[in-house]
């Protein structure tokens, strides 16, 4: 798993890149819990990501969970078919916000 | 399941770094065998859940435990064995989470569920390990 972290507007933009399952999870957990950490709103680019398991998705649930505590703002960008398809199964496409692009999340008045 | 095709026999041990090879493993023979896109990612995925929970809750964490994965063709559907030789798991105790909860883990056994049309644990001959079958039915009009 790769990933990178930019700052774009309000958000704090994690963009994770390959396969997020078992083994990769606790690294993206702990990059999510990190960047919240810092109070910022977060926002996840899942653009390339190619895999995702039920551990990945536990990590996107904790970082909601953190962010939704501290009143802070998290939400997905770039949500392909494979992570879309995983989402809806675990019917959490209903529970994060989900932004087609970057530029649509920035523009969310909040 | 004698008269069954047996498609791909693939033993690993109970790590989660194995997870990547195995995926690529099965959709490989799944691809050779003319399956569709979607029902590959559903095995795909069902397998995945299926041995992380090996792997988490069977062995426990112990990376030294060993799982074995068998795919079988019966003609109509595809079938799956995951074999893992830990304590034997205790069933009645295995149910997916209330969705409508928001919070980490529990989506496993409820992914598993929705991607294949039956799964269940069958007897051990020797009362060692776990023997965890799903089948998935093949689509008319394709190889899978």
């Amino acid at each position: 798993m790769k990933y990178s972290i930019d700052t774009e507007g309000r958000f704090t933009v994690i963009a994770l890149e390959g396969e997020i399952d078992l083994y990769y999870s606790p690294q993206a957990r702990d990059i999510i819990l990190k960047s919240l950490r810092e109070k910022r709103a977060v926002l996840i680019d899942l653009s390339r990501v190619s895999y995702l398991d039920s551990s990945g998705v536990a990590s996107l649930v904790e970082g909601y969970q953190l962010a939704k505590s501290d009143g802070l703002e998290f939400a997905l960008v770039g949500v392909g078919n494979a992570a879309l398809q995983v989402l809806q199964l675990a019917r959490l496409d209903r529970v994060f916000p989900i932004y087609e692009t970057r530029a649509a999340a920035l523009m969310e008045q909040v | 399941m004698s008269q069954d095709s047996l498609l791909l026999e693939l033993h690993f041990p109970s790590q989660a770094e194995q997870l990547q090879h195995v995926r690529r493993k099965v959709s490989e023979i799944l691809q050779q065998q003319h399956c569709h896109v979607n029902e590959i990612d559903c095995a795909v995925l069902a397998i995945n859940e299926a041995c992380m929970n090996i792997i988490q809750h069977a062995y426990g964490g112990d990376c030294s435990g060993r799982i074995i994965l068998k795919i079988f063709d019966s003609g109509e559907e595809l079938v799956f064995l995951l074999i893992d030789f830990a304590t034997p798991v205790e069933e009645h105790k295995i149910r997916p989470r209330d969705l409508d909860e928001i919070r980490p883990g529990g989506l496993g056994v409820h992914f598993i569920r929705e991607m294949m049309d039956e799964c269940r644990f069958l007897e051990c001959p020797d009362g060692i390990g776990n023997i965890f079958q799903m089948r998935k039915r093949k689509l008319k009009d394709k190889g899978c």
